[in-house]
């Protein structure tokens, strides 16, 4: 058993790097499925020297075959080498890591918030039932229609100019002031997922509270809040814990909208202004970065459910 | 399986009158929607272009500009009537153009099987990889803006979530004993899927579709928001908010929130029609057996 299991592991770490392989791959040649010459394509409307032109091509690794320039490029990113930026004229990793002060604490914000309040209405709602069930149930429908640049509006125009409670733009300096900044692009981040996550956890823990052993067990006079510790949270982890998963990962790419939408200087706001400049790059790097995360996080995930919850056994689950 | 007529009649009208208040609300909304935008040159009360300085910043309520008008004078429920066009027609774009991948793929997969379904497979897991957001925004950079490049890129995102229901639908189909019957009767493969197969996933189809016109609607809200999806004049709720951002910050929100409601009720709306479909499928197999 523990050898199938690790067997299982490294078969799912390997496939895990094969996608993430591919989806580089994918990144760095995307420039070539441009139609004609790419370059020209960039630069459209600038008049350059064929000098310039040919410092652009090299920049962009167009000068060379595109199995040479993945090679180079990927071989670079192990080292966290991601090139150099058009705009800025310095390394994509730099402008990355000066950003990620706002960028980490956001998207860790955002996950405590929603993973917080998301699991604690889902909890209450499917314990309790009744009308506390449907304002919740009304409440997520709600939220999880309510896209991050609506709850950003909302929101500015709510705590930020009508109640200035919260400043609207920067991002603040030292932790007080900065989770004081932050709280509003947090939100605005946090709202849909903690829509997501109140669904899918009350239709998770209704269906655990239903179970026949919750049910002997409640029968036979075990204490409610006993119950709902011991079997309806670790029975609906796993369905649970995948959503989480899978939102978390989507946050990093979040940023983009929520930096813009509240002037933070983040790393979500560089790729933004990035692919507005065509800064190409700069946009691969982030991109790459956030397909690392997502597959990470999820394979992650998959990994923590098969120690949480033995019935998934090797090559899937089984019920 | 084969209902008849009659029967299949009453089956729709028993489940017409167990669609509940919220399906209908929804609905209704969306008519209401999807009809101003299609007849805004008739229904608008002004031009959506026109702009007035005098009339800057109006507030909601003023005669003649009912919900307001924005920082250069224009009215807001004009805008919002001629945004819906481009706001609800783009996703769609997404969603036909997602199924027609997704379907292709999923069917090809499952019917092919063998190395072909593997490579496939692999191609949907490598696109699950990236966020849907993500993948528009690389289109974007690489392609140059306008909405051309995030819907193609949103429809390839999109298509893996089809692409999977198909093929797994499609497998369990292909292994019942009538898709072997009408193989051994000699009809050509084509026409057991396109006859046989792709009616018993449609349901599924209708669902899943619905549920992307939302997320595509976001998206390419999103998108415009950040200036990377409709390109000026041409203006979606999206782009409307994007312009509506200094106003916020001087206390005149209007002009931002009441695009942001019809992005909110209109998402809103497709979730509810969206789960709906998705539970009398589920909830079909049990009125049936």
């Amino acid at each position: 058993m523990a050898r199938a299991l690790s067997a299982w592991i490294a078969r799912r770490a390997l496939g895990a790097l094969a996608t993430v392989l591919a989806a580089s791959v994918l990144i760095h040649l995307s420039l070539r499925l441009v139609p004609g010459d790419p370059v020209l394509a960039l630069t459209a409307g600038r008049r350059l020297t064929p000098e310039q032109l040919a410092a652009v091509r090299e920049a962009y690794g167009l000068d060379q075959g595109p199995v040479q320039s993945y090679l180079g490029w990927i071989g670079g990113a192990l080292r966290l080498d991601l090139g150099a930026s058009l705009h800025y004229q310095t390394g994509v990793s730099t402008l990355i890591a000066d950003r990620l002060d706002v960028s980490v604490p956001l998207i860790l914000y955002a996950a405590a918030l929603s993973v917080l309040f998301g699991t604690a209405v889902a909890l209450v709602s499917a314990v309790r039932g009744g009308a506390v069930d449907r304002i919740a149930g009304l409440l997520a429908a709600t939220t999880t229609a309510t896209p991050p640049f609506v709850a950003a509006i909302l929101l500015l125009a709510t705590f930020s100019v009508g109640l200035g409670w919260f400043p609207a733009t920067g991002a603040g300096t030292g932790f007080a002031d900065r989770l004081w900044h932050l709280t509003l692009p947090a939100t605005a981040m946090a709202i849909a997922v903690f829509g997501v996550l109140a669904r899918v956890g009350n239709a998770a823990f209704a269906a655990e509270l239903r179970r026949e052993h919750v049910e002997v067990a409640r029968s036979r006079g075990v204490g409610g809040a006993a119950v709902v510790r011991r079997h309806v949270v670790r029975g609906a982890l796993p369905p649970l814990l995948t959503v989480i998963g899978v939102l978390l990962a989507g946050l990093f790419v979040g940023t983009a909208v929520v930096e813009t939408a509240f002037g933070l200087d983040g790393v979500g706001s560089l790729l933004v202004s990035s692919v507005t400049r065509r800064d190409i790059p700069v946009v691969q790097g982030v991109a790459l970065i956030a397909v690392v995360l997502f597959v990470l996080v999820n394979t992650l995930v998959d990994l923590a459910l098969t120690f949480i919850d033995p019935r998934v056994t090797v090559g899937g689950i089984t019920r | 399986m084969t209902l008849t007529v009659p029967a299949l009649r009453a089956r729709a009208a028993r489940r017409r009158r167990h669609r509940p208040l919220s399906v209908r609300l929804a609905a209704a909304f969306l008519l209401v929607v999807a009809g101003t935008g299609l007849l805004a040159p008739l229904l608008a009360p002004h031009s959506p272009d026109t702009t007035s300085l005098v009339n800057a910043l109006a507030p909601p309520g003023t005669p003649g500009h009912w919900l307001g008008t924005d920082s250069t004078g224009r009215d807001v429920l004009t805008r919002v009537m001629y945004g819906a066009r481009l706001s609800l027609l783009a996703p769609l774009g997404v969603v036909l153009l997602s199924a027609a991948l997704g379907i292709t793929t999923g069917l090809v997969a499952a019917r092919a099987g063998g190395r072909v379904d593997a490579v496939l497979s692999r191609c949907m897991d490598i696109v699950f990889a990236f966020p849907s957001l993500l993948l528009a925004m690389i289109a974007v950079a690489v392609f140059g803006p306008g909405l051309a490049a995030p819907v193609c890129a949103l429809a390839v995102s999109y298509a893996p979530f089809l692409g999977r229901i198909v093929r797994s639908v499609a497998l369990q189909e292909g292994a019942r004993p009538y898709m072997e019957a009408y193989r051994v009767m000699g009809f050509g493969e084509l026409w057991v899927t396109l006859r046989h197969l792709l009616p018993n996933v449609a349901p599924v189809l209708i669902a899943q579709g619905t549920l992307s016109f939302g997320y595509a609607l976001v998206d390419l809200a999103s998108l415009s928001y950040l200036g990377l999806g409709v390109r000026p004049p041409d203006a979606d709720w999206g782009s409307m908010i994007s312009q509506a951002q200094s106003a916020i910050l001087q206390g005149a929100p209007w002009s931002g929130i009441v695009p942001g409601l019809a992005v909110l009720l209109t998402v809103v709306s497709v979730n509810v029609i969206g789960e709906h479909v998705g539970g009398s499928i589920s909830g079909r197999g049990k009125e049936e057996t």
